[in-house]
């Protein structure tokens, strides 16, 4: 018996949301009283770490298909490795990929599922894991009953933990079916960190007038170290690329930091980031409903006090 | 070309969320409902587009109870040939995927729409899960769908960027912004709608295998602790030192 962790990587380079997985696997495996086995899908070199993180076994399986990601093919490999294992818990990243991957792994091995889980599951008394529902607005605690369970783990709830050092990586076989699905092209965004794995996220919106005023974001931005994100409105008025969207319609996001910059705290917008560890709200308007979900607030024109703060951390950051 | 659209029902997005006092359920009193945004906005509307291009039929699907019907209409009012509706209270993503893939089976769907998750359970759950149970391929997060006669060309988001892949039909999608542009349906829709077909079909039976025991609303924010707009480097220290979060 075992926890399955299967854990992602982009081109062989494994980023935060792998080794929060592993944690969290981890975790589980100890309070289930069982060990935690890794499983990585193609070439990636630093598989060996994983078990720095508390797998004590990585299993690789290597194959061309996996260079394009096909659910049917990614749930076919890992329910093998599953039944290898004797894996009565999967653990995946609630990334794209651990979305589509869930609900295919629940179907094929028989699972209760839970979808985003936000804490550990506690064992006590029943199997339960915690998640967000109602799009941030609420927390739900799920019980499976049933004899194998899935799981995506939520961006940013569970801190990695180092504990030890890296590990041999075991080959493991499998029959890998022909995908039918064919990439043609992929574009990743370079250069920051994407915003679910954000630790310090500046945001603004329509309180900035036009897309000629980013600048002051950027430079915040770039002294914070932070990726940026925007209201709705900011994004289908093209004034900021799409994936920068946050809030019930775009992504939904927890750092460690949020800054809000000329945005009204809408419902819609605070479901997005409302389980931000630390808010902070720039607005001239006392009366904007974002105050109210703040822990810091700034009344004020943004255009002032965004460049006054910016210099402010840079004279932080030299001292 | 036959398409299939999963509709499902979710609190409006301005909706006050709370619960039974016992936490265990929902507390559904005073609350608005609507068609899930990625379901409407989204999903419905490019299977409607990709139709009126090809030719075809749109049906949409909805596990619910008879007084969802109002919704329902919506969707046809929309422009959806005719709709289906399993008559029961939907109680899992696996209990929706496996009445819906039951009543799919066989059918000869060409593609099968869902909306990247619903904004009450945000579960992503469903569309795999249907895809799975049909031996489909999935394509989930569609931000962009074309359709040659041949293969359908899809562009997915993937979190930190976008991927395009090419695959022949059938297939199960879940639809992300920017697949379409929300439709507000006219006077003429809203008359035919009252027309158009509306099958009532009796679910399979099914065991849940997840329950929620509990519900909770998160902690409230202490209020917020205003700084001086002329004293940034206070804002700066309170980052530091009180939030840690700098
Ligand atoms: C179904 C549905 C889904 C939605 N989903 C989302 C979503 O996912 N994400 C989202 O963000 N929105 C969403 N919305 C829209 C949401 O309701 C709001 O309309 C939107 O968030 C407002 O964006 P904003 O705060 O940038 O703009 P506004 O509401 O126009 O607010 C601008 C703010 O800037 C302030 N301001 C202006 N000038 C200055 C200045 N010089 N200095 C300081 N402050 C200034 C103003 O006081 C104001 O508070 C959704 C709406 C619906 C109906």
């Amino acid at each position: 018996m075992s926890v399955l962790v299967y854990v992602e990587h982009h081109n062989g380079a494994f980023k935060k949301a792998a080794y929060e997985a592993v944690t969290y696997g981890r975790k589980t495996a100890d309070a289930l009283g069982i060990p935690c086995v890794a499983l990585v899908l193609g070439a990636a070199d630093g598989a060996g770490e994983l078990g720095a993180y508390g797998a004590t076994r990585v299993l690789q399986v290597q194959d061309p298909a996996f260079s394009a990601f096909d659910s049917q093919v990614y749930a076919s490999v890992i329910a093998q490795a599953a039944e290898s294992v004797g894996a009565k818990v999967v653990i995946l990243s609630h990334s794209a990929d651990g979305k589509a991957l869930l609900g295919r792994l629940a179907v094929r091995l028989d699972a209760g599922s839970v979808s985003g889980a936000t804490a550990v599951p506690t064992t006590e008394g029943g199997f339960r894991v915690r998640k967000n529902v109602f799009s941030g607005k609420a927390i739900a605690e799920y019980e499976l009953t049933t004899d194998k369970k899935v799981i995506s783990v939520m961006g940013n709830s569970i801190p990695p933990e180092k504990l030890g050092a890296p590990i041999n990586v075991e080959a493991l076989s499998v029959t890998v079916p022909t995908p039918k699905i064919r990439m043609v092209a992929i574009k990743r965004i370079e250069g920051n960190i994407p915003l679910p794995e954000a630790e310090i996220v500046v945001s603004a919106g329509r309180g900035l007038k036009g897309p000629e005023h980013w600048n002051i974001v950027e430079d915040l931005g770039d002294v914070l170290g932070a990726t940026l994100a925007c209201s709705r409105p900011v994004a289908d008025s093209d004034w900021r690329p799409h994936h920068e969207h946050v809030g019930q319609t775009g992504l939904v996001i927890r750092p460690n930091l949020y800054i809000a910059i000329g945005i009204s705290g809408a419902i819609q917008h605070l479901a997005g980031v409302n389980n931000s560890k630390v808010i902070v709200v720039i607005n001239k308007d006392p009366e904007a409903p974002f105050f109210k979900a703040a822990d810091y607030g700034v009344v004020g024109d943004l255009f002032e006090v965004v460049p006054r703060l910016t210099e402010a951390v840079k004279k932080f950051k030299a001292s | 070309m036959k398409l299939l659209v999963c509709i499902s029902k979710t609190p409006d997005t301005t909706a006050k969320i709370s619960f039974s006092a016992d936490n265990k359920e929902f507390n559904s009193a005073g609350v608005q409902y609507i068609l899930n945004p990625y379901d409407e906005w989204y999903s419905l509307v490019r299977a409607l587009e990709l139709v009126e291009k090809q030719s075809g039929t749109v049906t949409v699907i909805h596990v619910g109870p008879a007084e969802n019907e109002t919704l329902i209409r919506k969707a046809l009012a929309i422009g959806a040939h005719d709709a289906v509706r399993i008559d029961a209270q939907p109680s899992s993503a696996l209990f929706v995927a496996k009445q819906i893939a039951e009543f799919a089976k066989g059918q000869g769907y060409d593609a099968i729409f869902c909306g990247k998750e619903t904004i009450d359970y945000n579960g992503s759950e469903v569309g795999p899960m249907i895809a799975e149970l049909l031996d489909l391929p999935f394509l989930s997060f569609a931000n962009h769908l074309e359709y040659d006669g041949a293969k359908a060309t899809v562009s997915r988001d993937i979190g930190d960027g976008t991927e395009v892949v090419e695959v022949e039909m059938p297939f199960v999608l879940s639809a992300a912004k920017d697949l379409a542009e929300q439709r507000i349906p006219n006077m003429m829709g809203i008359m035919k709608a009252k027309q158009k077909p509306l099958q009532v079909v009796a679910p399979v039976p099914f065991e849940d295998k997840v329950e929620i025991v509990a519900y909770e609303l998160p902690p409230a924010k202490s209020s917020v602790k205003l700084v001086d707009p002329e004293n940034m480097d206070e804002l700066v220290r309170l980052l530091h030192e009180e939030a840690k979060a700098i």
